[in-house]
C-alpha cells in the first residue's frame, strides 16, 4: 500500500457544514476541543448553498448551541399562525389556529432561509477559529491497512490519466458524517449496508421561493410585523398520496414546496413540478401568490422513513448525524428535521469530545452518542410517529375525506333557492356513504398511531 | 417509445421557473452518467424506458428528458442535486452518481441563495 499523503491532519473532520455539522463543531469547541483541530468540509461555496428546507425551524434547543441566536441569527418570521387545509379537486376545507403559546420562550418556531441562516452559523463557528473548507466535495474515506477510517478524501476537480480523481486527503481521528439527506458518505462508511435509502423511505420536494413585499405578505396572511404563517395542504395536490404542499412566509418572500413520497410519485402520471404548478393555479391559491416573482427554484429530498431507516449511528472513528442519519419526522401538520439536526450535531459534539479526552474513538468509545440519541427527543419522537405515515397512507384521509367534507359543507353553505332541508338530512347521507363505523375505526387508528 | 407523461397534456417549463437559479455547470465531467441504452431492444429496452419514465415523473428539475426523436437524455445543467434519481434508479439505469466537482469558478453545480 502506497504511503498516504495528508494535506492536513486534525482531530475531527466534519463532512458537511449544515446545521448538524456546524452544531457539532460549535459543541466540540464548547467541550474543550481545540478549534484548530476541527475541519469542516463543505462541498458548496459556503454553508447553505446546497441546502433547502421547508422553511421552519423549531428553536427549543438552539440556545444550548448558539445562545445568541434569537438576537443575532437571520430569523425571518416567528410563526404564530398555523393553517392546515384538506383539498378536494373543487373544494378546500381549512383550519386556522393562532395561539399566544407560540410566542412563549422555548416554544417558538421561526421561518428561515438556509442561504442566510447557515451562513450566519458558519460565521459563528469560524469566529471560534474552526477551519471551514468550502468547495471540497468529500468522495470517500481514507483508511489504514486494517481498513479503519483515518480521514476523508475530497475531490479536487482534477483527474489523472485513467480518469480517477486526484484527491485532497484530510487526516482525522474521528469523522462526523453530516452530508445531508442525499448522503453519499453513509454507504462508504459501512454504517448502512444499503447503497441508497429505499424509495419508500424518502420524499422529494420541489420548491419555489416567490418574492412579494413585506406588507403584501402581512396583509394576505393576516400577520402583524415579524409574524409568520405556516400552511400545510393535503389531499388533491399530491393526488391523495401522503405528502402535500407546505407554504411558509418569510420577510419579503414566501415559499411553496410540493413534497411527495418518491415511490408513490414515480408510480403516478403527473411530474412533481406539474403538481406544484397545478396547485399554484387553483383559484383558491392563485390570489395568495399573485404578482410574485420566482426568485429561486429548488429540489431536495426529505428522509421520511423515521425509525424504520435509521442506520448504525457509530463505527470505529466515525459517526453520523442530521438528515444523513434520517433524523426527520413528517406527520402532515408538522414537519421537523432542523431541530433534529441541531440536536444530533450537539450530541455528536459532546460524545466525540468525550471520546477524544478518553483517547478511545473506537465504536465502543463513541457509544455514548447512541445512548444520548436514544434518550433524546430525536429517537422518542421518531418512534412515536413511526406508524403514522403508513396509517394515513392506508386510510382515506387524503383520498376520499376531502371530497366528503366538501359535500357536507356544500350542503351548509350553498343556497340555490330550493327549500332548505334539515342539516341532519344533509349530513347523514354523506356519513352513510363514508361508512360511519369504518370512519370512526379509521380515525381511531390514526389517533392511536401517534 | 415511452408512453406520455401527464396524460400527454403540456407541462410547465421548469427552465422558466429556474431562470434565476445560479448554476456552475460542469459539462466535461457530468456528475450523473446513465447506462447506455443503445443496442438494447425488446424487453430490455422496455425495462430501461420504464425506469427512465420514473425519473421523468419524479425529478423536480425535469433533468430527464425525451427529445422529439425519442432519445432519452440527462440534462446536467438543469440538475438540482437532490438525489431522487439515485434513490429510484441508482441500481438500474444510473451508472454514476457523484457530487459535482469544483472548478476554477468555485463549487460545481447548483448554488442556492435562498434555500
Amino acid at each position: 500500500m502506497a504511503e498516504i499523503e495528508f494535506e492536513v491532519e486534525c482531530e475531527v473532520a466534519i463532512v458537511g457544514a449544515g446545521l448538524a455539522g456546524l452544531a457539532a463543531a460549535k459543541t466540540l469547541v464548547d467541550n474543550g476541543v481545540d478549534p484548530e483541530g476541527i475541519f469542516v468540509i463543505e462541498r458548496g461555496n459556503q454553508s447553505g448553498t446546497k441546502n433547502v428546507s421547508g422553511g421552519r425551524i423549531y428553536t427549543h434547543n438552539m440556545a444550548k448551541v448558539f445562545p445568541n441566536f434569537e438576537e443575532e441569527a437571520p430569523l425571518q418570521r416567528k410563526v404564530v399562525r398555523e393553517r392546515l387545509s384538506l383539498m378536494a379537486a373543487d373544494s378546500t376545507f381549512s383550519l386556522d389556529y393562532t395561539d399566544e403559546a407560540f410566542k412563549k420562550a422555548g416554544q417558538e418556531s421561526y421561518t428561515v432561509l438556509r442561504g442566510t441562516f447557515d451562513a450566519w452559523m458558519q460565521e459563528q463557528v469560524e469566529n471560534l477559529g474552526v477551519m471551514i473548507m468550502p468547495t471540497f466535495p468529500a468522495i470517500d474515506f481514507v483508511r489504514d491497512e486494517a481498513g479503519k477510517i483515518i480521514g476523508v478524501a475530497c475531490a479536487s476537480g482534477e483527474f489523472d490519466e485513467d480518469g480517477s480523481d486526484i484527491v485532497t486527503n484530510i487526516g482525522a481521528k474521528v469523522v462526523i458524517i453530516a452530508d445531508g439527506a442525499n448522503s453519499l458518505m453513509l454507504k462508504k462508511s459501512g454504517l448502512d449496508s444499503k447503497p441508497a435509502p429505499k424509495p419508500e423511505h424518502m420524499a422529494v420536494g420541489a420548491k419555489e421561493v416567490i418574492q412579494l413585499d413585506e406588507k403584501t405578505i402581512n396583509d394576505r396572511f393576516a400577520l402583524n410585523e415579524g409574524e409568520g404563517c405556516a400552511w400545510m395542504f393535503a389531499g388533491d395536490p399530491s393526488d391523495g398520496k401522503f405528502g402535500g404542499v407546505a407554504l411558509y412566509t418569510y420577510q419579503d418572500t414566501i415559499s411553496i414546496a410540493m413534497v411527495a413520497g418518491i415511490e408513490a410519485i414515480a408510480e403516478g402520471e403527473t411530474p412533481i413540478y406539474q403538481m406544484l404548478e397545478n396547485f399554484k393555479n387553483r383559484p383558491d391559491i392563485k390570489p395568495l401568490l399573485a404578482g410574485g416573482e420566482i426568485v429561486e427554484y429548488s429540489g431536495h429530498m426529505v428522509p421520511e422513513g423515521g425509525a424504520n431507516m435509521t442506520p448504525e449511528l457509530v463505527g470505529d472513528n466515525v459517526l453520523v448525524a442530521g438528515d444523513a442519519a434520517g433524523f426527520c419526522v413528517n406527520v402532515g401538520y408538522t414537519v421537523r428535521g432542523m431541530d433534529f439536526a441541531i440536536e444530533s450535531g450537539y450530541l455528536a459534539g459532546v460524545a466525540v469530545a468525550k471520546a477524544l479526552q478518553a483517547g478511545d474513538t473506537s465504536k465502543a468509545g463513541l457509544q455514548s452518542y447512541v445512548s444520548a440519541v436514544n434518550d433524546s427527543f430525536i429517537k422518542k419522537d421518531m418512534d412515536v410517529c413511526k406508524n403514522f405515515a403508513p396509517a394515513v397512507e392506508s386510510s382515506r384521509v387524503f383520498t376520499e375525506y376531502p371530497g366528503f367534507i366538501g359535500q357536507i359543507f356544500r350542503g351548509l353553505y350553498v343556497i340555490d333557492g330550493t327549500p332548505q332541508i334539515p342539516i341532519m338530512k344533509k349530513v347523514l347521507p354523506v356519513v352513510k356513504q363514508m361508512g360511519m363505523f369504518k370512519t370512526v375505526k379509521e380515525l381511531l387508528k390514526l389517533v392511536k398511531s401517534l | 417509445m415511452m408512453k406520455p407523461v401527464n396524460n400527454g397534456e403540456p407541462l410547465v417549463s421548469v427552465d422558466a421557473k429556474a431562470a434565476n437559479n445560479i448554476v456552475n455547470v460542469v459539462e466535461e465531467t457530468p456528475h450523473i452518467v446513465l447506462k447506455p441504452y443503445e443496442g438494447l431492444s425488446g424487453a430490455e429496452l422496455e425495462k430501461y424506458e420504464e425506469e427512465f419514465r420514473k425519473l421523468v415523473i419524479a425529478c423536480p428539475a425535469a433533468a430527464y428528458r425525451v427529445d422529439d426523436n425519442g432519445n432519452m437524455n440527462f440534462e446536467v445543467a438543469a440538475c438540482l442535486e437532490c438525489g431522487t434519481c439515485r434513490v429510484l434508479c441508482g441500481e438500474t439505469i444510473i451508472d454514476t452518481w457523484r457530487m459535482p466537482v469544483p472548478t476554477a469558478e468555485g463549487a460545481g453545480g447548483i448554488n442556492y441563495l435562498f434555500g
